[in-house]
């Protein structure tokens, strides 16, 4: 078997731009999980009567079945209902469904995990339960749950590639692509792994460097 | 005159069980007033109703004459005016010293920077910690985050505090200097109302001794009668278990001014 590494250079500028999509996904996916994920949380947090059993549901709904179902439903179920929709479209929502859920389960683990004596401690110097939100939980919650967060960033990201399967034209399905073209299937995969570790190694360094940072720490709780 | 605080037929249950049972006590401002009793007797329920973080059953309790258990009670005011020390601290570990100790006055009291931060490092230079403003919590060793933690509570201005076994979590090294900042304010004639197990300090800062038992309160003398003629046969128990209580007085006391 031969390595034909001049066909491998070939798709590099393919590749940077399927990169480009994958990011893309996996970023805006964050950012909109993280805006559901805060709104869930401070449901939960606050036990918003009503409200709170349905942000329950969806947490559960959302963890427990598969992104790719979750994603074909949105693909292809919705637009039978009269919602038109494209792969993009579909991998943001879906995306979003799924890690919305993660990330308030994350934040929510983060608000419980702050001491009960630290807010006795805030009332006692006569904080207003607003002020002990600002001032003391929320800053305490994000220091606690900030490792447990980028983790499920890193995760979210490396989720991304199931959205290959409503052709999104990130790494994996620029593979897929190339390797149905071409069949230069070993190439294509050393590409791919070659990509995803450049990708997603530093970003778990990163974490692992963070965790420590935190649990060393001069701000540490 | 009438009381800066007064239980009346003051009673607080945790579901069924009854732990405060028809508590009356009365403390005059500037008293220093000491608690003792054995584990699980009410100390801390008491001193927590007192800051509002217990919720109270029934009877009547009154700062300066007015009743805190009537409903519409601003307990955030009340606090601001009955500062409370807790036994682990609990400073906020994400603030720096000088954040901890301005966030109550500037957030609860809106006062002025400028003034509130020239308080808080008067006192911290009274506890001999001023140059740790900077610093976090988690810098620090139990006793200074534990003067920290007084510090805190008296930049509020209080009129009375409440130390609830504030040396009990420390190494026996840095009880000493816990203990000497609340003998100051005890000289000064601030009202204290003080849960602790060190009895030396006890007979030497207070006022008034209180005897709890299950809930009750069983006998309230000055302390040199408490430490030397018990009324109840569970305060001379109690006393007892403190078998070293007649030896330490007198060298501790001195070691305290
Ligand atoms: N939040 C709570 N829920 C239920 N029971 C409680 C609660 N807090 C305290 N108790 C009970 O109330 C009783 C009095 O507790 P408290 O903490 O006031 O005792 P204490 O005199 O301070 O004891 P210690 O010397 O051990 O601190 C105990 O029996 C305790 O188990
Ligand atoms: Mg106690």
């Amino acid at each position: 078997m031969s390595f034909d590494t001049a066909f491998m250079l070939s798709t590099l500028p393919a590749f940077l731009k399927a990169v480009g999509v994958t990011l893309q996904v996996g970023l805006l996916a964050i950012f909109t999980s993280l805006l559901v994920a805060v709104a869930n949380a401070a449901i939960l947090v606050f036990r918003t009567p009503y409200l709170w059993r349905l942000v329950k549901g969806y947490v559960e709904l959302a963890r427990n079945t598969p992104l790719l179902i979750q994603l074909f439903f949105v693909y292809f179920a919705l637009p039978s209902l009269g919602v038109k929709i494209s792969g993009f479209g579909a991998a943001i929502i879906t995306m979003t469904f799924m890690g919305g859920a993660y990330l308030t389960e994350v934040l929510r683990a983060g608000v419980e995990a702050v001491p009960r004596a630290q807010l006795e401690s805030g009332r006692s110097i006569g904080l207003s339960e607003g002020q002990l939100l600002r001032h003391v939980i929320l800053p305490q919650a994000s220091i606690l749950s900030l490792p447990a967060l980028f983790a499920t960033f890193v995760f979210l990201l490396k989720e991304t590639t199931v959205v290959s399967a409503v052709a999104v034209p990130e790494i994996l399905y620029t593979t897929k692509n190339y390797i149905a073209l071409y069949y230069k299937t070993y190439e294509m995969l050393a590409v791919l792994t070659l990509l995803c570790v450049l990708i997603f190694l530093p970003l778990s360094l990163l974490l692992r460097y963070l965790e420590r940072r935190l649990q060393h720490g001069q701000y540490g709780v | 005159m009438s009381a800066l605080i007064e239980f009346q037929g003051f009673n607080k249950f945790f579901g069924e069980q009854q732990v405060l049972e028809q508590i009356d006590l009365q403390v005059q401002a500037g008293e220093v007033v000491v608690i003792l009793g054995p584990s699980g007797c009410g100390k801390s329920t008491l001193l927590r109703c007192l800051n509002g973080l217990e919720q109270a059953h029934s009877g009547s309790l009154r700062l300066d004459g007015k009743e805190l258990l009537a409903p519409g009670t601003d307990w955030r005011q009340v606090r601001q005016r009955v500062g409370m020390v807790f036994q682990s601290y609990h400073l906020f570990g994400h603030m720096s010293v000088l954040d901890n100790l301005l966030l109550g006055p500037l957030k609860v009291q809106k006062r002025e920077r400028g003034e509130a931060q020239a308080q808080a490092e008067a006192l911290l230079a009274r506890v001999g910690l001023l140059d740790k403003r900077d610093v976090f919590p988690r810098q620090l060793s139990g006793g200074q985050q534990q003067r920290i933690a007084i510090v805190r509570s008296l930049c509020m201005n209080p009129e009375v505090m409440l130390f609830d076994e504030v040396t009990a979590a420390l190494d026996p090294e840095m009880v000493k200097e816990v203990l000497q900042v609340i003998q100051g304010l005890a000289r000064e004639g601030m009202t204290l109302l003080i849960v602790t197990h060190e009895m030396a300090f006890a007979r030497a800062v207070a006022d008034r001794i209180v005897f709890m038992e299950a809930g009750r309160i069983l006998e309230q003398n000055p302390p040199e009668r408490f430490f030397t003629q018990p009324q109840s046969a569970r305060a001379q128990q109690f006393l007892e278990k403190f078998s070293f209580v007649e030896s330490l007085p007198k060298t501790l006391h001195k070691e305290l001014s």
